[in-house]
């Protein structure tokens, strides 16, 4: 069976929801709409074989323009073992509404791919089990992945000026003090 | 004056027991050391042959760290106990004819009784360390001393009933000066039983779960430092030294030799404790680590069967043969 | 905003006695800074809940603002046991998103580091792996032949770990008749080595009581969990990408896939110590059929040190210009998506590059291997116990560099 064979029986089978279909250095991609993103998967892993989930991840559009771009996109890197065939499906997801199905029902590995795309690009996943933190340390502000989310900020993260505190009360030697005055600045 | 002379004696015993453990060290890291395509220390002194004397130093001098959350008069308690207890049992170790400290009748079971005490230093550190994998290093010991120490009485069973005695220096002299005397080939069923159990008691690879590295960080001894952990380690290979000196006693004719050296009778008994250290550093160097649930299966459902079939059995053969 | 709590896993109702236990960052089994927390029934597992982004360095954010070539020393930093097989994978990808065509010889100088790279990289899996099981004269083993590996490394391209071999379109230096000499040296040695190993641990009754029925996934939840590599195979699945996607030159060297059936830790340790044979094998295939001509291609953008082999640089040329004009001359760059997988010791390294036609990625993302089985250690460790789950984090073969990112 061609890719374009399981392009085609997509369309049949979700012909609201298949927005466009391209192919790319070889590599056949569709873009689908989010709300049967569930049924889309468990079509594409049941009937057309595509039982491995190589990749999951969150792109952020903003910097970008295209027919069907809302401000942000999800990429399934579909495969299927038996047939050699690799397949992409792409997803928008709009800002106002920034949520998206969780399949971690089909692939318990989705899992941790979904809670990283939550951590780094602050995509929601409905009916994700456990939809935390799992980069970033659990009380960081912002998601990194996002492009206003700035390479460098200009403040500590709250966590170290926690620990800072906490080791000027506890420890007898002021590591952080004598350091700048070493220095001869302030930190 | 008596008594004079006892201090005495037992000063140059611990001094040369305590010696005897920084060179087991020594021993063990040079043996494991070329058995593992490495050269051991080399550094402090000919082929590093003061490094066990450097060690001590170092960790004598090192920082005593207490633990904040720590039951301080159990944490501080607990290497002593273990220390002495198993120092104590050197006391009625017959090294040669005439040469224990105290002979006394009940010899085999002072011992057992000493190493028992031994972990309770182990579970006491466990507890009063305040840590999670302290506290696991102390439950697994426990459960291993309690499963193998009865594997380790039952084992001797056998030579008791043999040499008709407790006494340490009447099971040898039972024994003969004869090669073939040595209870090793009367009771070969007891000594496998023993030497396993002696591994699991020592803490040895592959029983070493109190400890293990790669699961508990180091077990019981994970929050100590410095000398406390010293102590620990010295408690350790005392016993290491304790129990090959039992197996020697009862399974390989003490200080008996081919021929009787003048001036040092012991030196039968040192080379045969000093095999069996051998061993066991051998073990080590080869054996991957048994899982908690094995080692209590092969305590309790192989050791003890065992120990017990083969008292029944020597029993028997008493009884035909009388 | 969130309030900085100390993430325990909540202890359910009627289970108040069970006993919870923080294995990591800092311990001496979980190979880098994976922490664990456990919830013990005895030494039962009943919960376990891995937590990583200990080593989190944000290269994918770094990457949006880094030229192509720029990126290449943050691979390095992923896997930094096997920086070769990364710095493969992600020239491969790059290549395909660029149309860069790379010399033959560069593809087998390729397929000869990577294998240089997975044969080191799963030494040093054994030598951990048996050490946190306790058969601790394996790991000084390992560590001889992986030395071994290094030094070669090391005389290649100056570095042990942090290699940056290749490069957009090649590779850096080309071999030289010593490299090659003592390759040979230790391609004929290397099979009696394993031999070694395998004598002392592979039907060693302790071994195999530790390793036998411990962690076993079957080949459908090994698919649903995404593992890939020798974790996936040992459950029976038959996926490789030097197989199903060949790169560089895995089309043109002979080897086989070895697969388990069991599915258990001691399936995962067979897989891995027989793929250490094939990569042997490859290499020995890589030493004989080297074929000679250059080991950068003409079209590959240039780093601004001039000194490539065999090359002049011509300053006029828009494309050799350097690095600067790499990023100025826009007209090698289209815009689009790519997903390139590679198989690193590991498993499946995969990059997803999206391109806007700019000098630096748009977006990208890397799949990598040890995050996924990190994830799947969750169900692996259900109802094992303290020791198993210690030997299933050493099957699993992870590295927390590549975890984190």
């Amino acid at each position: 069976m061609e890719s374009t064979g399981i392009v085609e029986k997509l369309r049949e089978e979700f012909p609201d929801d298949l927005l466009e279909s391209y192919e790319h250095l070889g590599q056949k991609a569709v873009m689908v709409k989010r709300d049967h993103i569930v049924e889309i998967c468990r079509f594409l892993r049941d009937e057309c074989n595509m039982n491995h989930l190589m990749c999951l991840c969150g792109v952020d559009n903003s910097k970008r323009k295209g027919p069907f771009f809302e401000r942000f996109e999800v990429v399934y890197q579909l495969y299927s073992i038996s047939q050699k065939q690799m397949f992409r499906l792409r997803v928008q997801v709009p800002e106002h509404d920034c949520s998206i199905e969780s399949i971690t029902s089909l692939w318990i590995g989705a899992n941790w791919l979904e809670r990283e795309c939550y951590d780094l690009m602050g995509i929601n996943f409905n009916s994700h089990p456990d939809q935390r933190r799992i980069l970033t340390p659990d009380d960081w502000e912002g998601h990194p992945l996002r492009k206003e989310y700035p390479l460098r900020g200009d403040t500590e993260w709250i966590g170290y000026e926690e620990l800072k505190a906490k080791s000027r009360e506890l420890g007898k030697f002021d590591f952080y003090d004598n350091l700048s005055k070493e220095k001869g600045g302030h930190d | 004056m008596q008594i004079l002379i006892l201090l005495v004696q037992i000063a140059i015993l611990v001094g040369v027991v305590l010696l005897h453990v920084a060179y087991a060290t020594y021993f063990e890291r040079k043996i494991i050391g070329h058995m593992q395509v490495r050269m051991g220390p080399m550094l402090v002194g000919w082929h590093g042959l003061l490094q066990p004397i450097a060690d001590g130093i170092k960790s004598f001098f090192k920082e005593d760290i207490i633990p904040e959350q720590a039951d301080k008069p159990l944490f501080l308690a607990a290497p002593i106990i273990c220390l002495v207890s198993m120092m104590v049992s050197l006391a009625v170790l017959p090294f040669a004819k005439g040469w224990a400290l105290a002979d006394i009748n009940i010899g085999l079971l002072f011992i057992f009784a000493m190493s028992s005490l031994a972990s309770y230093g182990i579970i006491l550190a466990g507890w009063a360390s305040n840590s999670k994998y302290t506290l696991l290093g102390g439950m697994r010991s426990m459960a291993q001393v309690i499963s193998y120490e009865i594997s380790l009485g039952l084992s001797l069973v056998g030579v008791m009933m043999l040499s008709g005695s407790l006494n340490l220096t009447q099971i040898v002299e039972a024994q003969g000066s004869s090669f073939t005397g040595m209870y090793i080939f009367t009771q070969p069923v007891a000594f496998f039983v023993f030497f396993v159990a002696m591994l699991a008691e020592t803490n040895r690879v592959p029983f070493d779960l109190p400890e293990a590295e790669t699961e508990l960080v180091s077990g019981y001894c994970t929050e100590y430092s410095g000398m406390r952990y010293a102590m620990f380690f010295m408690a350790e290979y005392i016993g290491m030294f304790v129990m090959a000196s039992i197996g020697v006693v009862c399974f390989l004719g003490g200080w008996n030799g081919p021929f009787n050296v003048p001036f040092f009778p012991p030196i039968w008994f040192i080379l045969k404790v000093y095999l069996i250290m051998f061993v066991f550093i051998w073990i080590r160097a080869t054996l991957p680590r048994y899982r908690y649930d094995q080692l209590m299966t092969i305590g309790w459902k192989l050791l003890i069967p065992l120990a017990l079939g083969n008292i029944f059995f020597t029993g028997l053969v008493k009884i035909v043969i009388n | 905003m969130i309030k900085a709590t100390t993430v325990d896993i909540p202890v359910s109702a009627g289970n108040e006695d069970h006993y919870r236990l923080r294995m990591g960052p800092q311990h001496p089994a979980t190979h880098g800074v994976l922490r664990v927390d456990l919830d013990l029934d005895g030494e039962t597992i009943m919960e376990c809940e891995p937590h990583v982004g200990y080593l989190h360095r944000g290269f994918e954010k770094l990457a949006e603002h880094r030229t192509y070539v720029q990126n290449l020393v943050l691979t390095d930093r992923l896997d930094y046991i096997a920086a070769m097989a990364n710095n493969v994978g992600y020239c491969e990808a790059v290549e395909k998103l660029l149309k860069i065509e790379v010399p033959l010889r560069a593809k087998y100088l390729r397929t000869m580091v990577c294998e240089m790279a997975r044969i080191s990289s799963h030494l040093l899996w054994l030598a951990t792996h048996a050490l946190d099981i306790g058969a601790m004269t394996v790991f000084l083993y390992c560590f001889r032949e992986r030395e071994e590996l290094l030094e070669l490394f090391a005389e290649l391209c100056g570095a042990r770990l942090t290699t940056t071999y290749t490069r957009l379109g090649g590779v850096r230096q080309d071999v030289t008749h010593s490299i090659m000499m003592k390759l040979v040296r230790f391609v004929d040695a290397f099979p009696a080595n394993i031999e070694e190993y395998e004598t002392l641990i592979d039907t060693n009754r302790i071994w195999l009581k530790r390793t036998v029925n411990v962690g076993t996934v079957s080949a459908r939840d090994a698919v649903s969990l995404c593992l890939t590599g020798a974790s996936l195979r040992g459950s029976g699945v038959d996926y490789d990408v030097r197989k199903h996607f060949p790169y560089a030159a895995y089309d043109l060297v002979d080897f086989e896939i070895p697969r388990g059936e069991t599915g258990d830790t001691y399936a995962r340790y067979r897989c891995r110590m027989e793929e250490m044979r094939q990569s042997n094998h490859i290499l020995r295939q890589c030493i004989e059929q080297m074929p000679p001509g250059p080991i950068i291609g003409d079209d590959a953008p240039d780093l601004v040190m001039p000194n490539k082999p065999g090359r002049k640089v011509e300053v006029d040329t828009p494309a050799r210009q350097g690095l600067i004009k790499l990023v100025e001359d826009r007209d090698i760059f289209m815009e689009g998506d790519v997903y390139v997988p590679t198989e690193v010791p590991k498993g499946e390294l995969g990059f997803y590059f999206i391109s806007d036609g700019n000098g630096s990625p748009y977006r990208m993302h890397i799949r990598s291997p040890s995050f996924i089985h990190i994830g799947a250690l969750k169900t692996l460790a259900k109802g094992a116990m303290v020791a198993d789950l210690i030997a299933i984090i050493g099957t699993l073969d992870v590295v927390l560099g590549e975890c984190d990112r």
